[in-house]
Parts: C-alpha cells; sequence; structure tokens
C-alpha cells in the first residue's frame, strides 16, 4: 500500500510541478489528498476486477495497476499514451487491468460500474466492480438510477464515494441533503458506512468487507470516504476563494501517507530505510514516466480518423 | 442443399426473430429496457411476459431465454442505458430498448459522451458492441377526421440528432426484411448501433422473410424502385410515401426512382449520387423537421459532389418546423404524404399546379 500511496503522490506532484513550469497537457484535476480511499479500496480488489473512475482518476489508474509511463505519455497527447493520445487526463483506460475509464461527466461512471457487475453476474464470473465518485456526482440522477438497479438485482458492485467537501466550489453543506452520504445507502437496502478517507487501512477493511459481500452475491454497498483534496479542483483554480487555510491545514495534518508511515514505524511492520526505498523507487519511476513520455512520438494528422468505428475482428459471426 | 423457408412477415414480429436467432447462438447477448417482457418477478401468479415493447419485438423471448438475459428495468433510461455501456465494455453485448427516441433526452449523455466516443476517447481499446433499439415516428397518414395522436413528446422523428454524432452507426430500416438483416448486422457490429423502428410499421411492412439467419449490410442504401426520371430518396417510414408517390407518377408519365437510406451514419452517398447520375433531379423525403436534418444533409452532398449531373435544384420533403400535433387532422397535415412528394417533383419538372 505505501509504494501505491507513494507511487500516486509522486505522479501528482511531479504533475503538478511539470504544468507551473508550462508543459502544456490540457486539464488536469490533482487527486493528492485522496489516495488513501483509491489505494485503501483497490488492495481489496484482484487484478479482474473492475474500477471506472471520476474525472479525478489518476489515483484510481495507479492504485488498479495502470503503468505509470503511459498514463504520463497519455497526459502528455503521445501515442505511446494508454489511450494513444485521444483522451488525455480525464479518459485515461485501461481494460487489461480492470481500468474502465477515468470518465469526466460527473456520476456516468457510477452506470458504467453497475454494467460490469451486471456483466460478471451474466457471465456468472466472480469479478466485483467498483464505481468511484464525488461527493458531488452523489446529486447526478444517474448515480440514483444505478444504485436502484444494482440493488433490485443484486449486482456485485460497491459505491464509493469520496467526499473531498467541494464540487468545484459548491460545499456539500450546501448542496447535499443528508448529513452523510452513507445514509443514501438505506434508500437503497444496502449497507453504507462512512470511513475515515485519510487513513487507507479503514478504507481498506471497510472495502474489503463490501467486497466479499458482492462476491458472495448479496448485492452492493455504500461506503464514503471524508477526505480532502489538498489542490483546486483543476491545475487553474485557486482554493482558497471557497475554503479557509486552516480548513486546509487541518487536512493536511491527518495526511493519509504520513499516518501511514507512522503506523509502519510504531508498529515495527517496515523501518524507515525500507520506507525512504519505495519512496526513492518511486522517483525514480516518475522520472522515466516523465522522461519517457517527452521522447515518445506525437500523432499524425492520419491518427484523426483511426478508431472512430470499432472494426470487426477476426471470428465475429459474418 | 438447404432450402430456405419464407413467410411473410410484418416488422415487429421480423425484429423478434432477428433478436431471438442472435440470442441463441451466442450467450452474451442480453436484451434490456422497460417492460421488454412485463410483469417482471410475477411468474410465480403464472404471470409473464405481459408486454414486449412498443412494438412487440421483444415479446415472448423471456420464456425462451429466462430474465437473466431478457431484463425488465425501472424508469430509468440513463442509468440502464449506462449500465449496457459498462456491459458492453466487459464483455456482454447488449440490445438496449429506448421505448419511443423522444425519451433519449433522459440519458443522450450515454449516447452522446459515453457510448459513440469510447472507442475513439479510450484509442481503440475497448470494443463497445451495443445495440439501442427504439421506436419513432406519428401515426399521420391513417386519415382520421378527428382524435388524436401521441403528441408532441411522443411522435418525433429525432434521429438527425442522432446521426450527427460521430461514432455511432445510425440505421433506419423499412421493410420486414430489411429490419430482421439490419438488427442482426447492429447486434455482431462490434460499436453501438441505434435502431430507429417506425412505430407505425410494427405490426404492417408485411413481406417475405426468410427463416433463417442473414444479414443486411449497415451503411448501404438499396435502390428499390428503378426509374429514369427523379430520385425519391426516403427514410424509414418515408420511403413507402415515396413508392405510393412513384406509383401515382406513373399515370403522369414520370418514372420514379425510389432509394431507401436505411443507414444514416454512415450515409452511403455512393448509392444516391450514382442514382442522381441517371435521374438528374432528386426529392429527399424525410418525416423529421426539417432544420439541420437528415434531408437537408443529403441534399448538402449531393450538390456538393453531384451537382453537375443535376439537371433542377434539389427538394426535400419534411414534417414542418413545428411540434408534432395532438389532433389527428393536424398530425396528418404535419407528416409528409405522397400528394407533398408528388408535389416537389411536379415543382422539379415545372408542372402541375
Amino acid at each position: 500500500m505505501y509504494e501505491r500511496l507513494t507511487l500516486i503522490r509522486e505522479f501528482e506532484e511531479r504533475l503538478k510541478w511539470l504544468v507551473e513550469t508550462g508543459v502544456p497537457v490540457g486539464a488536469v484535476h490533482y487527486y493528492t489528498g485522496q489516495e488513501a480511499c483509491a489505494v485503501g479500496v483497490c488492495a481489496a480488489l484482484e487484478p479482474s476486477d473492475w474500477i471506472a473512475s471520476t474525472h479525478r482518476g489518476h489515483g484510481h489508474c495507479i492504485a488498479k495497476g495502470v503503468e505509470v509511463h503511459r498514463m504520463m505519455a497519455e497526459i502528455y497527447g503521445k501515442t505511446t499514451g494508454s489511450n494513444r493520445a485521444k483522451g488525455g487526463s480525464m479518459h485515461i483506460t485501461d481494460v487489461r487491468v480492470g481500468m474502465l475509464g477515468v470518465n469526466p461527466i460527473v456520476g456516468m461512471g457510477v452506470t458504467h460500474a453497475v454494467g460490469a457487475a451486471l456483466s460478471a453476474k451474466v457471465r456468472k464470473t466472480s469479478q466485483v466492480a467498483v464505481a468511484f465518485f464525488g461527493e458531488g456526482g452523489a446529486s447526478i440522477g444517474a448515480v440514483h438510477e444505478a444504485m436502484n438497479l444494482a440493488a433490485i438485482w443484486k449486482l456485485p458492485v460497491v459505491f464509493v464515494c469520496e467526499n473531498n467537501g467541494y464540487a468545484q466550489a459548491t460545499p456539500v453543506e450546501y448542496a447535499v441533503s443528508v448529513p452523510r452520504i452513507a445514509d443514501r445507502a438505506a434508500a437503497y437496502s444496502m449497507p453504507g458506512l462512512t470511513v475515515d478517507g485519510q487513513d487507507a487501512i479503514p478504507v481498506w477493511e471497510a472495502a474489503a468487507t463490501a467486497v466479499e459481500r458482492a462476491r458472495r452475491g448479496e448485492g452492493p454497498s455504500l461506503i464514503e470516504c471524508m477526505t480532502c483534496r489538498y489542490y483546486g479542483h483543476h491545475q487553474g483554480d485557486d482554493a482558497l476563494r471557497y475554503r479557509t487555510r486552516e480548513e486546509e491545514q487541518a487536512a493536511r495534518d491527518r495526511d493519509c501517507i504520513r499516518r501511514f508511515r507512522e503506523q509502519m514505524l510504531d508498529q515495527h511492520l517496515l523501518a524507515a530505510v525500507e520506507l525512504d526505498a519505495i519512496e526513492s523507487t518511486n522517483r525514480k519511476k516518475i522520472d522515466e514516466a516523465v522522461a519517457f513520455a517527452e521522447s515518445s512520438p506525437l500523432p499524425q494528422p492520419a491518427d484523426l480518423f483511426t478508431d472512430v468505428y470499432v472494426p470487426a475482428r477476426d471470428g465475429d459471426q459474418k | 442443399m438447404t432450402t430456405t423457408a419464407v413467410r411473410e412477415l410484418s416488422f415487429g414480429p421480423a425484429i423478434n426473430e432477428a433478436i431471438r436467432l442472435e440470442m441463441r447462438r451466442d450467450p452474451n447477448i442480453i436484451v434490456m429496457g422497460e417492460d421488454v417482457a412485463g410483469a417482471a418477478g410475477r411468474a410465480h401468479l403464472g404471470l409473464v411476459d405481459a408486454w414486449g415493447g412498443p412494438l412487440r419485438a421483444t415479446r415472448g423471448l423471456i420464456t425462451e431465454f429466462g430474465p437473466e438475459r431478457i431484463l425488465d428495468t425501472p424508469i430509468a433510461e440513463m442509468g440502464f442505458l449506462g449500465a449496457g455501456v459498462g456491459a458492453a465494455m466487459s464483455g456482454l453485448r447488449p440490445i438496449v430498448e429506448i421505448m419511443f427516441v423522444d425519451l433519449i433526452g433522459c440519458c443522450f449523455d450515454q449516447i452522446m459522451n459515453q457510448a459513440a466516443k469510447m472507442h475513439y476517447m479510450m484509442g481503440g481499446q475497448v470494443d463497445l458492441p451495443l445495440v439501442i433499439r427504439t421506436a419513432y415516428g406519428t401515426r399521420g397518414g391513417d386519415n382520421r377526421t378527428y382524435g388524436g395522436g401521441a403528441g408532441a413528446q411522443h411522435s418525433q422523428t429525432l434521429y438527425a440528432v442522432l446521426a450527427h454524432i460521430p461514432g455511432l452507426k445510425v440505421v433506419v430500416p423499412s421493410t420486414a426484411y430489411n429490419a430482421k438483416g439490419l438488427t442482426i448486422s447492429a447486434i455482431r457490429d462490434n460499436g453501438p448501433v441505434i435502431i430507429l423502428e417506425h412505430k407505425f410499421l410494427g405490426q404492417r411492412a408485411k413481406g417475405p422473410v426468410p427463416e433463417e439467419s442473414y444479414t443486411v449490410p449497415i451503411g448501404r442504401a438499396e435502390i428499390v424502385r428503378r426509374g429514369r426520371d427523379v430520385t425519391l430518396c426516403g427514410i424509414g417510414r418515408m420511403t413507402h410515401i415515396c413508392s405510393e408517390a412513384a406509383e401515382l407518377l406513373v399515370a403522369e408519365g414520370i418514372d420514379a426512382e425510389v432509394v431507401d437510406v436505411l443507414t444514416l451514419s454512415p450515409l452511403d452517398e455512393d448509392t444516391i449520387l450514382e442514382s442522381i447520375s441517371r435521374t438528374r433531379r432528386l426529392v429527399v423525403v424525410d418525416e423529421d423537421t426539417p432544420v439541420c436534418s437528415v434531408a437537408r444533409d443529403i441534399a448538402a452532398r449531393v450538390a456538393d459532389k453531384g451537382f453537375d449531373n443535376l439537371d433542377a435544384p434539389i427538394k426535400t420533403v419534411t414534417a414542418p418546423d413545428t411540434p408534432v400535433p395532438f389532433s389527428a387532422v393536424l398530425e396528418a397535415h404535419y407528416t409528409p404524404g405522397p400528394a407533398q412528394v408528388i408535389s416537389a417533383v411536379h415543382e422539379l419538372f415545372g408542372t402541375g399546379a
């Protein structure tokens, strides 16, 4: 877990630095601060399980195993990117590792996760799907429709709401009708639990319980992870226009990486030198990812016209 | 040698047979939608299969394939179409019914931003074998003198907004034969295909349909009547209106060719351009409203690529730029009929009133 937590942090911090030095990467939404949510949940999944993500999706991608050099190349708009420069930050996808897509139309990825869970049920596999969404997404009808479908069909899906307090600049207490998003689980006859989303361990515990329930065929669960994004909504947003410095500091005081590190050290599970080695390996990985992205080729004009329609495949019924 | 039995089927039953044959062949095909079966969960009371969609095209499927593959949904177009998209990305081949095309507003994001763009946006890494079936059109033309139809929110012909979206194939069958063949092609397509089925044709458009499985290719128009003097280009039910007009024009010595467009996107320009290169005149007949319509798109393409082969301006016959009226009398005026087509032909030849 520490490897993934710090890999996400390193990826986002490096990306932020690159953006600030003028690398033109398009729209990006930093995941920094929320790492424990993606890592805790994905630690409870098998490689063959599915996840669907949000516009703030880099963390989910890395936690599920998308290679960082292909992500960075995609963000750079290079042909070696995960989506061959057709997607960018807001569409990173790697179905080989069960990552069904970053999806910037708020709430829509939730319906796709429910579809993947339906697929698992119809095809009688043991796969589970996780739908990540934010507390902003909790207000969109698609999410409620998807939860109802999952509940009536008892689909193997886990709804994970990362409540970072703000839908762009709109605070949760203004936009959401209930004290806790998890309270809404009752409306769909599923378990609902609110956990500290800045601590990977309780997130993982809650996810493991929900995933097991889903795999047993008992249906969906809702987990709300209380968390904070350290930066603005996207790279150009100043969060201090709608939240206070004290609030930001309080969240940083509960930083998930520092707390995980302290727990590992306190419980003598890993030594400082081992944790440092993980961080240093990750830094090298990100160095390599940036170098790979920078040296990769740009698309050609003809690439504009590829992949508009899905081709016939070998072995298709004619 | 295998012999193929051919019987007369109407439009809805032909679509039913297409789905049934494909579902027998491929266990990953499922059907989802509102009342695609009906009486969901009431089998213990002896109540099953109460509905079967607006064209009854899915009636009886649940008794063969069971509720695991024939899924009645709650009224949640955005949710269940989204589930269809997710299922198509992860191993199933869903056939999702949106009861009427008027309801696409409830799920348009799933069509416009999700299904149509997934393959492109993801760099070709996912297939999206999704079929969306939806009923469209007015009841106009049944010449009732009072009463009403389904009104402005249940009678539209909204295919232009769908054909506008890159990546989506948009198919409008017109006969039982091509409805079956196009539906099978759509199910076998690895990308999203939306099929618009005219509700007036549901239990009509009867014609010979082979019992066996066959395909009609997506992306190809069909010349359904050969003629020398003018090309009447029809979409869906309007192809029948074109054929009726063509028969009436015989008496005037005008020999009209009728082209059934069949696929709106990708459009088969070649067949239309080849036809007008012989007839040198074109009338496009479309039940949709005129602004930014498929009719005007076809006209623009022919003006662009076939202008030298035209002896007269291109005419379009469409519904007026109004909502669909409720009154049967007004609806009959709203919906293009043979008289308007003939009148457009007269304008091309400088004859008639």
